[in-house]
């Protein structure tokens, strides 16, 4: 009884702390979100109405809300996949026999991610420029007409896709080159020995070997690009041309801190971490089937 | 939530402290706020004793930094505000009503404005606000191609208008007759007030389907669609100086901020100038314009009223207006200052003059500029042909009605 006690007097703190700044925020954006909570409220906070789940019958008539979930899907598909691959790719290349200098190529690709994305994207609006950008002018000796980038809404997308791939595949790199070092030098001996081909290690010996790998790293990844900001952001001021790069999370920021709809606002919020969950669990049970 | 905001509040008035009697807090934004200094310090001689202690904000943070300003209880005693802001600000009750304070300056009385401007500091009977400078829009356009298109004068009627615009396009003067951004809303606003478009109803309803609103959406979206106007926005276009040089596009409806930007730019051979907008009929000419531009507000919760009315007034003066016209190009809001002969004697300027006399506010609503931001989004798959005017008045009057519900109950609750 009493070491139960002090068990309890022990973790108090900790349990505190959690409670105060991860139970109670949580509760309070619930809340938040049956509320009508607005403009008004800030005013004055007797207009402040329960409106049990409006806010979220709202959103779902939201084209807007449905416009940055299309986005938002988008980036996570193309861009987790895309980053994935790069992160293998090159975590493969670094760790081959083959490669001269890899703890230099390992600095630079890694690089990026401890860059400042808004740096980054003052070199990226420069690449991406219409007239003068290095992009067009690469494209322009295969014959491709200039793209506008980030002001045409086919592309912009894809614009940001590819910064956030490039910002952000480095991380995914070095946790891969983690795993393929756990993987024992002994598989590969016994894979060469018995004639395997190079394709047949990779899929029978690396791909195996680095599962529990790719699953965190698929997690991070789908978990991070659901909550896309910062990029669209700072690139297209806030989710232009058209809304063509409009986020969840743009949304969610615009409605509650530009029209200071809060109540709204939260339940995106809610809604977000319920598809972040719903997503990242079938990834989980897909994987570990595999596993 | 109280208790944070107790928090945050308490920190505030801890991060203040003393508060000196004789210090004035003044916030303001982007050129404006480097231009006013020199301009305070001559208040300061005026008034021993005062310091005015400015803050710059630039303007793209201004909005969000008032806010959290007002949650955080820590406003300055006198601010620079988009004069769209206003209704917002009344509705959060921090500002102070200036109509007390009115008699005891005569420079601020409210003839001595324009009427259109004044208006956009009035909600609900109640003046909030000081026009400081004025904002509008006008019609620029090439003086050259419109005569060798056949048009000595600018349009006057739509009627007129659109055929300038067909004949100028016909003759293969240039590609396209008037840029009209597809991410700006002003211009199709601007048109559905000429034919006397409310856009919300006083109970908050509302009115994108009526015939005034729906009649400027066809008259606009027909000149995308007759290929008079690219579909392109700022986003796109890149620098539209240039291509007005060029000769792109002859007509641009723009505010007095562009008319130094088009002096700097313009090379000589370029024959251009400014007109009032053209009305629907000839007899409601010059047709209505938005009426734009910053006021001076004074916050609730200052404690140095008298003093902050008396910055105001001071601003409002015609020679300090005119002085601070001089520093930035922002044209004043005294109607007395209009008479000095940079502004009296300058045709480009005098477009403006008119105009000022024919601008409406947009609906006096916290929601208003939510709802013009939503509506160039809209409208812009009417521009594209993907829906008709009457589909994109529809879709319009959907989303208003659910922005505006709040602004009805609270309309209903007043009633009884």
């Amino acid at each position: 009884m009493k070491e139960h006690q002090a068990g309890w007097l022990f973790v108090a703190p900790a349990l505190l702390l959690v409670g105060l700044f991860f139970v109670l925020p949580v509760v309070v954006g619930l809340a938040l979100s049956l509320t009508d909570f607005d403009i008004y409220g800030i005013g004055d906070l007797t207009t402040v109405r329960f409106v049990a789940f409006a806010n979220y019958s709202q959103l779902a008539g939201n084209p807007l809300f449905w416009q940055a979930l299309k986005n938002t899907a988008v980036f996570v598909l193309l861009g987790g996949i895309l980053s994935i691959l790069l992160a293998l790719a090159s975590a493969l290349a670094l760790a081959s026999r083959l490669t001269v200098w890899p703890s230099f190529f390992r600095t630079v690709y890694f690089a990026p991610v401890v860059m400042t994305l808004v740096a980054a994207a003052v070199v990226f609006r420069y690449l991406y420029h219409p007239d003068f950008g290095l992009l067009n002018r690469v494209l322009g000796l295969f014959g491709v007409s200039p793209v506008f980038w980030l002001g045409d809404p086919r592309y912009a997308l894809l614009a940001i896709i590819l910064l956030a791939t490039w910002k952000n595949f480095g991380a995914n790199m070095v946790v891969l080159l983690a795993g393929l070092g756990t993987i024992p030098e002994s598989l590969y001996e016994a894979a060469k020995l018995d004639g395997a081909s190079a394709v047949r290690i990779f899929w029978h010996v690396t791909l195996p070997g680095l599962r529990p790998t790719l699953l965190f790293v698929s997690l991070t990844t789908v978990i991070g690009y659901f909550q896309l900001f910062a990029e669209p952001y700072v690139m297209t001021g806030g989710g232009g041309p058209n809304n063509a790069t409009l986020s969840l999370v743009l949304h969610m920021y615009k409605e509650g801190f530009r029209w200071w709809n809060l109540g709204y606002a939260a339940a995106v919020a809610v809604v977000l971490t319920l598809i972040i969950a719903a997503a990242s669990t079938v990834l989980w049970l897909v994987q570990r089937k595999k596993a | 939530m109280r208790s944070a905001w107790l928090a945050v509040a308490l920190l505030a008035a801890a991060c203040t402290g003393k508060e000196d009697p004789s210090v004035l807090t003044f916030w303001a934004l982007g050129r404006e706020g480097e231009a006013v200094g020199p301009i305070l310090q001559e208040f300061e001689r005026e008034n021993p004793g005062v310091r005015v202690r400015l803050q710059q904000i630039p303007f793209t943070a201004a909005h969000e930094k008032l806010l959290t300003a007002i949650v955080g209880r820590s406003t300055p005693d006198v601010a620079q505000v988009g004069n769209t802001w206003i209704p917002e600000l009344a509705a959060l009750k921090v500002l102070e009503p200036l109509d007390p304070w009115l008699p005891r300056f005569p420079v601020l009385s409210s003839k001595n404005f324009f009427p259109g401007i004044w208006e956009t500091n009035v909600v609900e009977g109640v003046v909030w606000g000081i026009p400081w400078y004025v904002d509008t829009r006008v019609l620029f356009y090439r003086q050259d191609l419109l005569a060798a298109a056949g048009f000595i004068a600018p349009p006057k009627t739509w009627e007129s208008w659109r055929k300038a615009m067909r004949a100028l396009k016909q003759k293969g003067l240039c590609p396209f007759a008037i840029y009209l951004p597809t991410d700006e809303w002003a211009q199709l606003v601007i048109l559905a007030m000429q034919q006397g478009a409310t856009l919300v109803s006083p109970k908050a309803e509302p009115k994108f389907s009526e015939a005034s609103f729906t009649q400027a959406l066809e008259f606009y979206l027909g000149l995308f669609h007759e290929g008079l106007a690219p579909v392109l926005g700022n986003a796109q276009v890149g620098n539209y100086y240039q291509r007005f040089a060029d000769g792109w596009y002859a007509m641009y409806i723009t505010g007095p901020w562009n008319l130094g930007e088009f002096r700097r730019r313009m090379p000589p051979s370029v024959s251009w100038s400014t007109a009032p907008l053209p009305a629907p009929q000839e007899n409601a000419y010059p047709g209505v314009s938005l009426a734009g531009g910053s006021s001076l507000v004074v916050f609730r919760r200052s404690s140095k009223k008298e003093l902050a009315v008396r910055l105001l007034a001071y601003l409002s003066q015609p020679p300090v207006q005119r002085r601070f016209f001089q520093e930035t190009g922002d044209l004043p809001s005294q109607l007395a200052a209009w008479e000095y002969p940079e502004l009296h004697q300058d045709p480009q300027a005098q477009a403006f003059w008119q105009q000022l006399h024919r601008v409406r506010p947009l609906p006096l609503l916290p929601e208003s500029e939510r709802l013009m931001q939503r509506l160039w989004e809209v409208v812009e798959s009417g521009i594209r042909g993907q829906a008709s005017a009457q589909q994109v008045a529809q879709q319009m009057d959907q989303e208003a009605s659910w922005m505006l519900e709040k602004r009805r109950w609270l309309l209903a609750r007043r009633k009884p």
